[in-house]
């Protein structure tokens, strides 16, 4: 089998061997790990452990909450980059420079802030409860914190693709007489897809593991708002690190299929752009 | 659309430049996969030679050490709340091992969750000394990884607990919902704040204190125990992941009715922070915790740091020790000390958990493992 290698810069084989290699050592050494250490338990045992009550609530928020949140995020963080770069106001840099925060922000700092804020005594959460919403410590507040650390992703892989894209596009389109909602359709959204496409991957693949600022804001009820990083964490307590494992390999799986679908999505959505 | 991707199409002609080689694919995984076992083979090389090398090295320095008296260091790796103590005691044993032997000491410290500690060390941290939260958090490094002997908790006096606590309340100021002990707590609308025993040592000694009122009372037994917990537990609203986390909800949040906790931590909370805002309240009966301590074994001999070691613990039942541990709101075992400190310990029914529970090895799997009497509380019913 050989590939072309036609490129400008020599070393290629070099290059590559290079990164199989720092993946290897960086990605695939721990997880493997991972893997072996959850196969020293039984088959039988293994799908006991993975598949109990407690597991089952704990996927049906971390999987449902973070797919939630990145959706929030992929639809008001393209609105964001959008904001960002077509209009020219006063703060503009401020704004942009906010948009990174949660990525500086230590996970844990996040999580208590959120909390104070939303938890019935809270500023905001005082006003919720009035109206009979209550945030901190159900799972709305988990898909909370889980938007809030996703924002950047969105907002960071639109936002140089929506640079590249020329206003006059938007001109020429409504010239040869589209409507603003075709234009959008058809030439805005298209283009954006991809990207948007990328963000949510990553801001869902993020939620999945969080940990730090989820723990605060989720209450960690039994059966109710245990997210699953925190029951590894239980399995881990009671020195259960088969069963700790096990759980972090079906976590592992379904990020992994996850991921691997988004990118297929988004080569279709570039096949279908082109 | 995108400029950029053509740059590194195949397109590009790089006549005038020379050509990259071309190399095929299985060349290069060869390549890599030979890096890779030789990155692991000399990382287990390492490995090797750190095991089999630093005995020497260890024993080396301690060799000089008693000749020249070079400075030594210790790690305690402890639990959360002791950090105040500790600061303390260190710089009383510093001066006291100075004075005694003329060798400079530093104790280093590590704080967190007794069990992240527990399996820090289990899994490398080279502590010297442990002062965990729970027996089980150290018989764990017996029975996981072997660096303590069987009878480690025989080793010093009182079950190696130089100090004790108990669990006791904290209330709003006043105590708006009249409450004065453990039954108390499961009346109807109550809010307790205790943090999940699933994953904090502190909150597993909430929770067997409420277990063991029960089984005190006339005619208590397992089956009211059990319903008690589990009513207990309905009145929980939140279950923080560790003790200072509950401390914050009830505290910070003004969220709760009640806070279980330490006696140490309601003291220091109650007496130093919110005066104006929290109260004590003292249960008719309580737990009486018993932090345990050791030397590690394994950790002491490679660093050639035993005698030290020893010292530092045995000190902690001093009176001098003793003194530091109640200043720092422990109860001191020394009865000399505790009688000095009286006004500040109040009279309290207490059990251990050896006493009701056949110690924490049955206490663990029985209450608190997966499946266990407090996940069935939260199970479903099927």
């Amino acid at each position: 089998m050989r590939f072309k290698t036609r490129g400008v810069l020599p070393g290629f084989g070099l290059s590559l061997g290079y990164t199989v290699l720092y993946v290897g050592l960086l990605v695939l050494l721990p997880l493997s790990a991972m893997i072996i250490k959850a196969s020293s338990l039984g088959l039988s045992e293994f799908w006991l452990k993975v598949t109990d009550d407690r597991a089952l609530a704990a996927y049906r928020l971390s999987f449902g909450s973070a797919f939630v949140g990145s959706l929030l995020n992929a639809v008001f963080g393209v609105l964001v980059a959008w904001v960002l770069v077509r209009y020219r106001f006063p703060g503009r840099g401020i704004v942009d420079a906010l948009v990174d925060l949660p990525f500086a922000l230590p996970t844990a700092v996040a999580g208590i802030a959120l909390t104070t804020v939303y938890a019935e005594h809270g500023v905001l959460g005082e006003q919720l409860a009035k109206i009979g919403v209550k945030v901190a410590f159900t799972p709305l507040g988990v898909t909370m914190a889980l938007t809030f650390i996703g924002i950047p992703f969105v907002v960071r892989t639109v936002q140089p693709v929506l640079e590249e894209i020329d206003p006059d596009v938007e001109e020429a389109a409504a010239v040869l007489g589209a409507t603003r909602f075709q234009t959008f359709r058809r030439v805005i959204f298209p283009a954006l897809l991809p990207a948007t496409l990328t963000g949510f991957a990553l801001a869902f693949a993020r939620a999945l593991g969080e940990y730090g600022s989820v723990v605060f804001i989720s209450g960690n009820m039994p059966m109710r708002t245990e997210i699953t990083p925190l029951l590894i964490v239980t399995k881990l307590e009671q020195y259960d690190y088969a069963g700790a494992t096990a759980i972090a390999a079906v976590m592992l799986l379904a990020s992994f299929g996850m991921l691997l679908l988004v990118n297929l999505l988004e080569r279709w959505a570039r096949r279908a752009e082109a | 659309m995108n400029p950029s991707s053509s740059l590194s199409s195949s397109s590009y002609s790089s006549s005038t430049l020379p050509r990259a080689p071309r190399r095929t694919f299985g060349f290069t995984l060869a390549r890599a996969a030979l890096l890779l076992i030789a990155a692991s083979a000399g990382l287990g090389a390492c490995k090797k030679s750190d095991g089999s090398g630093a005995s020497p090295a260890g024993s080396n320095s301690a060799g000089v050490a008693t000749a020249s008296k070079a400075p030594v260091t210790l790690l305690n790796v402890s639990y959360d709340p002791t950090r105040e103590l500790y600061q303390e005691f260190n710089s009383a044993f510093a001066k006291y091992w100075k004075d005694k032997t003329g060798q400079d000491v530093k104790v280093n410290q590590s704080h967190g969750g007794g069990g992240k500690q527990a399996r820090a060390v289990l899994d490398g941290l080279e502590a010297d000394v442990v002062t965990l939260a729970l027996g089980y958090d150290v018989s764990i490094l017996h029975d996981k990884g072997k660096l303590i002997p069987e009878n480690w908790q025989s080793r010093l006096p009182q079950n190696s607990a130089p100090y004790t606590s108990t669990i006791v309340f904290v209330v709003r100021k006043g105590n708006p919902k009249k409450i004065k002990d453990w039954n108390d707590l499961i009346r109807e609308g109550m809010q307790v704040i205790t943090p999940s025993p699933k994953t904090s040592g502190g909150a597993r000694w909430n929770y067997l204190a409420a277990w063991g009122y029960v089984l005190k009372q006339p005619g208590g037994d397992e089956t009211k125990a059990r319903e008690f917990i589990s009513k207990l537990y309905k009145n929980v609203p939140v279950l923080d992941s560790g003790a200072r986390g509950a401390t914050t909800t009830f505290v910070e949040r003004k969220i709760g009715d009640v806070l279980i906790t330490w006696e140490n931590e309601a003291i220091l909370s109650v007496h130093e922070f919110s005066k104006d805002n929290l109260e004590l309240v003292i249960p008719s009966v309580s737990v009486l915790t018993e932090p345990p301590v050791t030397i590690v074994d394994k950790n002491v001999d490679k660093h050639g740091t035993r005698e030290v070691a020893e010292a530092y613990l045995q000190f902690l039942y001093t009176p001098e020790g003793q003194a530091v541990v109640a200043r720092n709101y422990y109860r001191p075992r020394d009865a000399a000390t505790l009688a000095k400190y009286k006004a500040q310990f109040p009279d309290v029914l207490l059990f251990t958990v050896d006493e009701l529970f056949g110690g924490w090895s049955k206490a663990q799997p029985t209450h608190f493992n997966d499946g266990g009497i407090f996940d069935q509380i939260y199970q479903p019913k099927k």
